[in-house]
């Protein structure tokens, strides 16, 4: 690699103090750092450094979403073609459902990359800090989140909102309040309903005509409409009109996610397997996932005891399969930065977002989804529950003080 | 009561180069340096001129605030040169040994009192040899501390292995104890490992309350011990003194001679055979490593390689050194180093394979490893720090000059040895120390 070396040993004058090209010091950085870690030493103070850095960690959570990015490629062409009614087996035409998903979904994390990072390098020339790799995250999150018929600029905006607002004005990386792919989501969510909800953006049709009876619902829209007449809690649709046979088949379809929803969510499978990644890593924290998991099951334990509408009465298990639950719990609800800091705060913090997050999904009137409400309101909630386990401290220290009359 | 303590959080940094359990005596170093800058805080006023005589124990300069606190010369000779840095300020005052080797003597028959004891120690140089918690400095001899706690084992890596050093210095240990007890109506607090058992000069000593600490490092930091028996509370004080140099003020105590002479560990992996030898505080480095490392980029460390000093190969050996660690410097830019498996490289985190080899020895170098950032990752700086503190929330009061919170979180119980391994763990490599060091200095200016 001494060639790549030479070339950054020559244009690095450049952009040192003196170049020309000076003011764009940070942006050659970010590059030169990612294709070497820096030679640089410690000072006094610790002489030895941990292995780890930043862009490891970023880079190891970036391989936990892989799967889900995989299989969100193919399911959004698994979709696609049972809605034309082709090849509706599960098996039938893997590549064929792989290459239309992928030639779908791979744009929208290009644009999110492109125009998150773009924004990024942006910033750091024009304040003079270093491009933080949290954005490696935040670029794939985004596309994860998001259903695969969004269109591009719907994508460029979103991510555009969320880079400045949800991240630069408060400071970078680190400094943020609200998880930055949460922020694209909710600002697409409120900017653009019609593209974020209902029955026709889960699924690319690519404006052929779909089967007699297709729907395109996620089984949250099912369940959410099944006051209304339709029939859930025991006997679900399929997105191509069939009955799945039963709640098990129901649960195993939403287990390995073959399923209608945004591109990332569907297969708790492909989400656990990120999950085991981060937590062997140590770098999703447990607490959080844990408690989270406890809270969602708590919340639709209770609605099921006490249920007066079918949705309340979903099983606790399905309700925890299906929708974004176990994407929220495993990659949105664990981001270090806006999550709570503390040990015991973790416990709560988690705890309150998932059983929040069912709460909303089943009471909340206007869209059958609530765990990005519950995440980002627990973000904003997370200062404050970290107050209240520090002052706990503060207060074990000072009951140690000898009282001197 | 003596407690039998275990710590849990905290990590062993294991590294190739331990010193083995042999002694050998360093050769006579050709040059002694006394640094006001090993005494934080301090403001030196200087009693000597370059080119006057002096014989081990005599003043080189005292404390600006305390005319009775000297700081003395460890060997005879002449004053041969005084290192000045920006603003004037003292660095080293060099001195050229005479070979004589002639002490001053001080007359050691009456330590009835604590006044004595300490008039005694203050002008034979030893008293800085005792430390206070909080701000981690210089004790105030003015001050009455709540209790006195000596570390009779250091767990950092590489560390000095007071068993071995100590043995056969039972008369001298007793005797350091039996001054130090005499300073404070409260315990003396020997705090030995758990794992093994101590030498007879700590498992004999009388007059102390022992306690064991078992568990990774930072056991056997006297920060953390405190915390765990008698912690530091707002407008308390705290001494503490290193296990060999309570020996030395014993040894003092019974001779009436400064011998400022010491075992330390010349330890790391750039150390050809690391063993122990006997030297001098204050000697040349030269003195010591001459011939003993390796060749190449080498960086000498003055103590551990968590909170040592760096020096050149001109430098000198701190005050408070037990061990002089050498290891490579690492200059070298990696290609994709943080997306390579570096098996050779040591993590507390998972995302290397580290924690896979929990009993290999490291060559760790002096690379960061990673540049600069904002905090992002939590929890990292608590799975090291075995005390009922949030380090992260304490060094951020710290940042921000909030000095409510500083004392609110904690701070008088910290210093920055005792969260060395959060520096040495923070994925965005932040300066720990450095910045709690300030958080102690303004706390200090400001709280007192």
């Amino acid at each position: 690699m001494q060639f790549l070396r030479n070339i950054f040993d020559n244009i690095r004058p450049n952009f040192e103090k003196g170049g020309k090209l000076e003011k764009y010091y940070k942006g050659f950085e970010a590059l030169e750092t990612f294709a070497f870690t820096p030679g640089h030493v410690t000072h006094n103070g610790t002489h030895v450094r941990d292995a780890i850095d930043l862009k490891r960690t970023m880079f190891l959570v970036v391989i936990a979403l892989v799967p889900s990015l995989l299989f969100g490629m193919w399911n959004t062409g698994h979709q696609h073609f049972l809605a034309l009614g082709e090849m509706t087996g599960l098996a039938d035409g893997l590549m064929d459902k792989f290459l239309f998903g992928a030639l779908k979904v791979l744009p929208i994390v290009i644009v999110s990359y492109g125009v998150g990072l773009g924004i990024e390098f942006l910033f750091a020339i024009m304040k003079n800090h270093s491009v933080n790799e949290g954005y490696l995250v935040s670029g794939l999150l985004i596309p994860l989140v998001l259903p695969s018929e969004i269109p591009l600029w719907m994508v460029a905006v979103a991510t555009a909102f969320a880079v400045l607002i949800g991240k630069e004005v408060f400071g970078g990386t680190g400094m943020n309040i609200l998880n930055p792919a949460l922020t694209a989501r909710a600002f697409l969510f409120f900017a653009y309903p019609t593209k974020m909800s209902g029955n026709t953006v889960w699924i690319s049709t690519a404006g052929e005509s779909t089967v007699d009876g297709y729907t395109g619902e996620t089984l949250l829209s099912q369940a959410y409409n099944a006051d209304k007449g339709a029939d859930f809690g025991g006997i679900a649709y399929d997105a191509a009109g069939n009955h799945f046979g039963s709640i098990a088949d129901t649960m195993w379809a939403s287990f390995w996610g073959w399923i209608p929803g945004s591109i990332g969510e569907t297969s708790v499978f492909a989400i656990l397997l990120g999950a085991a990644l981060l937590i062997a890593t140590g770098i999703g924290s447990w607490r959080i996932m844990l408690s989270f998991l406890v809270g969602g099951l708590v919340m639709s334990g209770i609605f099921n005891a006490f249920a007066v509408n079918s949705f309340m009465a979903v099983h606790p298990l399905q309700q925890i399969l299906m929708g974004s639950f176990m994407f929220g719990m495993v990659f949105m609800a664990t981001d270090p930065v806006s999550a709570s800091q503390t040990e015991m705060g973790k416990w709560i913090y988690g705890f309150l977002a998932g059983f929040l997050g069912i709460m909303i999904r089943v009471f909340n009137p206007a869209y059958p989804e609530g765990i990005m409400m519950a995440i980002l309101f627990m973000n904003v909630m997370a200062p404050l529950i970290d107050h209240y386990v520090i002052q706990a401290n503060v207060k074990r220290r000072l009951k140690r003080v000898p009282v001197t009359a | 009561m003596s407690k039998n303590i275990k710590i849990r959080k905290g990590a062993n940094i294991k590294l190739e180069g331990a010193a083995e359990r042999v002694k050998a005596e360093a050769p006579k170093a050709t040059s002694f340096a006394i640094k006001p800058t090993d005494f934080h805080g301090l403001t030196p006023k200087l009693v000597v001129k370059e080119g006057d005589s002096v014989k081990a124990g005599s003043p080189i300069f005292y404390d600006k605030y305390n005319e009775h606190l000297k700081f003395t010369s460890p060997v005879s000779g002449k004053v041969s040169e005084i290192v000045r840095g920006a603003k004037r300020k003292i660095l080293e005052v060099k001195i050229a040994p005479d070979g004589a080797n002639s002490f001053e003597q001080f007359d050691v028959s009456d330590l009835s009192s604590d006044v004595k004891v300490k008039e005694l120690l203050m002008a034979s140089g030893l008293w800085p040899l005792i430390k206070q918690r909080p701000y981690d400095v210089v004790a105030n001899p003015q001050d009455s501390p709540k209790a006195i706690f000596i570390s009779a084992f250091d767990s950092a890596p590489l560390g000095a292995d007071y068993d071995f050093i100590l043995h056969g210095q039972k008369e001298a240990f007793q005797a350091g104890v039996n001054a130090l007890s005499k300073l404070t109506k409260g315990k003396v607090h020997l705090n030995v490992r758990g794992e093994s058992a101590p030498d007879v000069t700590f498992k004999e000593a009388k007059g102390v309350e022992r306690n064991t600490f078992s568990g990774p490092h930072p056991a056997g930091n006297v920060g953390i011990q405190i915390h765990h028996i008698d912690p530091v509370n707002k407008g308390e004080r705290v001494w503490t003194v290193n296990a060999q140099s309570v020996a030395m003020i014993g040894r003092f105590l019974l001779t009436g001679k400064a011998d400022f002479s010491k075992t330390i560990a010349l330890a790391g992996s750039e150390v050809e055979k690391p063993k122990y030898y006997t030297t001098v505080v204050g000697s040349n480095i030269a003195s010591i490593i001459d011939g003993q490392i390796k060749a190449g980029d080498n960086r000498i460390i003055s103590g551990n390689v968590l909170t040592g000093t760096q020096v050149s190969k001109d430098g000198y050996l701190g005050f408070y050194a037990d061990v002089v660690s050498v290891i490579p410097e690492g200059r070298e830019p990696q290609f994709l180093g943080w997306l390579a498996p570096n098996t050779n490289k040591l993590s507390f985190s998972k995302a290397y394979f580290s924690w896979l080899m929990p009993n290999k020895k490291f060559n760790l170098n002096t690379n960061m490893n990673g540049e600069d950032r904002a905090f992002v990752m939590t929890g990292q700086y608590e799975s090291v720090l075995p005390m009922d503190i949030y380090p992260v929330h304490l060094i951020k009061s710290i940042m921000t000059k909030d000095l409510e919170k500083m004392e609110n979180l904690g701070i008088y119980e910290v210093a920055p040895e005792d969260m060395a391994l959060c520096e040495f763990a923070c994925t965005s490599k932040m300066e720990v120390q450095k910045i709690l060091r300030e958080g102690l200095d303004l706390a200090q200016e400001e709280l007192g």
